[in-house]
């Protein structure tokens, strides 16, 4: 995949470059902090964006963050998908910038066509919020090198609108090119719920959790990594920090290059 | 003025939880026989001026783009004539196509 590092500056520690990745507020984002502070323990610089702002100032990545957007009114994400800012990260997308979408931002992707299927409310009509096991199907993404593929990992899910589809054709696509990045892993049912499609927590299809687009620059997920990084707090691990040491090696190696 | 109406529901495909809970509702209702429901969106616009062509069509490209999304659902374009309207057509309804 290509990325263009345009960051040169250093940040003095280790001559590393300072590599920073924008964080958009929507109206209704709730893990946009979450998020900042994730970028900032993973040792890159988190830059706040703002929904009406078409500029990106000089950011070499982007997260959509969870949460909401435009109360989700219609659908999730469908309004977002029209702001100003999301026009310029669709434009950046295409042209190689990395994009993490992370639960909203995920239905924000899959709404703006950056990301193939869609999202529906979960089979059992329920808010789920636990714990999630999952297993890294593509370590090769530019949010996904420092995991190893086949890894379980346990991140946070909570949503209501978490299940994801598409058609046949196109799920046989995801799976033929490796763009299945993360599955629902574990047997475990207790959403105390009915059973879903083969036992992913909220009926996605194939037990998807996360996908990418055809260049592995743009990720989307419905789990949480941000939550997932200090030890002090959520789930007590920091199984969700590789996505953000992740990006910060992709454009360090790629500086380096 | 002239009502559009854009009915919006998922594809067939697509598994339908919701309406599969009214479903399940019915017979401790009281209603028999209903062996399949399905819950979608109804969107009644109100349009200054005439229907013609072209604002049919670019309610057409509204309804694809944004109040509908296609990788999961379906819409239906209508006209409606409102009832006192000119001419005060009983409310007929024309079928001005229907999305692949």
């Amino acid at each position: 995949m290509t990325v263009r590092p345009s960051a040169t500056a250093t940040d003095g520690s280790a001559g590393r470059p300072n590599v920073r990745i924008g964080v958009v507020t929507f109206p209704g984002s709730l893990d946009d902090r979450d998020t900042q502070r994730a970028i900032r323990l993973a040792g890159a610089e988190p830059v706040p964006l703002w929904h009406k702002d078409r500029s990106l100032g000089q950011v070499d990545a982007v997260v959509l963050p969870g949460g909401f957007s435009y109360g989700d009114y219609l659908r999730a994400g469908s309004i977002s998908r029209f702001s100003p800012v999301m026009g310029t990260v669709v434009e950046r997308a295409r042209e190689g910038m990395p994009v993490l979408g992370i639960c909203n931002g995920f239905q924000v992707l899959t709404e703006a066509h950056l990301l193939p299927g869609a999202m529906l409310g979960n089979e059992h009509l329920h808010f789920i919020c636990r714990d999630q096991k999952l297993r890294v199907e593509n370590a090769g993404t530019a949010w996904t090198t420092d995991y190893e593929a086949g890894q379980e990992i346990h991140i946070p899910l909570k949503n209501m609108d978490g299940r994801y589809v598409a058609d046949e054709r196109t799920l046989d696509m995801l799976e033929a090119e490796g763009r299945v990045v993360f599955r629902y892993a574990g047997d475990d049912d207790s959403t105390g719920y009915p059973p879903t499609e083969q036992a992913s927590p909220n009926g996605s299809l194939r037990r998807i959790a996360g996908i990418c687009n055809a260049e592995g620059n743009v990720v989307g997920l419905m789990p949480h990594p941000e939550h997932a990084t200090d030890p002090l707090v959520g789930t007590g691990r920091t199984d969700g920090l590789p996505f953000f040491t992740s990006i910060l090696r992709t454009f360090v190696e790629g500086a380096a290059a | 003025m002239a009502r559009v109406v854009v009915d919006v529901m998922l594809k067939p495909e697509i598994l339908d939880p919701q309406g599969q809970a009214v479903q399940r509702a019915l017979p401790r209702l009281g209603f028999e026989g209903i062996s399949d429901v399905r819950q979608g969106k109804r969107f009644e616009l109100e349009v200054d001026g005439p229907v013609d062509d072209a604002a049919l069509a670019r309610i057409r490209e509204l309804a694809e783009s944004f109040l509908a999304n296609t990788v999961i659902e379906n819409f239906d374009v209508k006209v409606e004539d409102l009832p006192g309207a000119p001419g005060d057509a009983p409310a007929a309804t024309v079928t001005a196509g229907e999305a692949k």
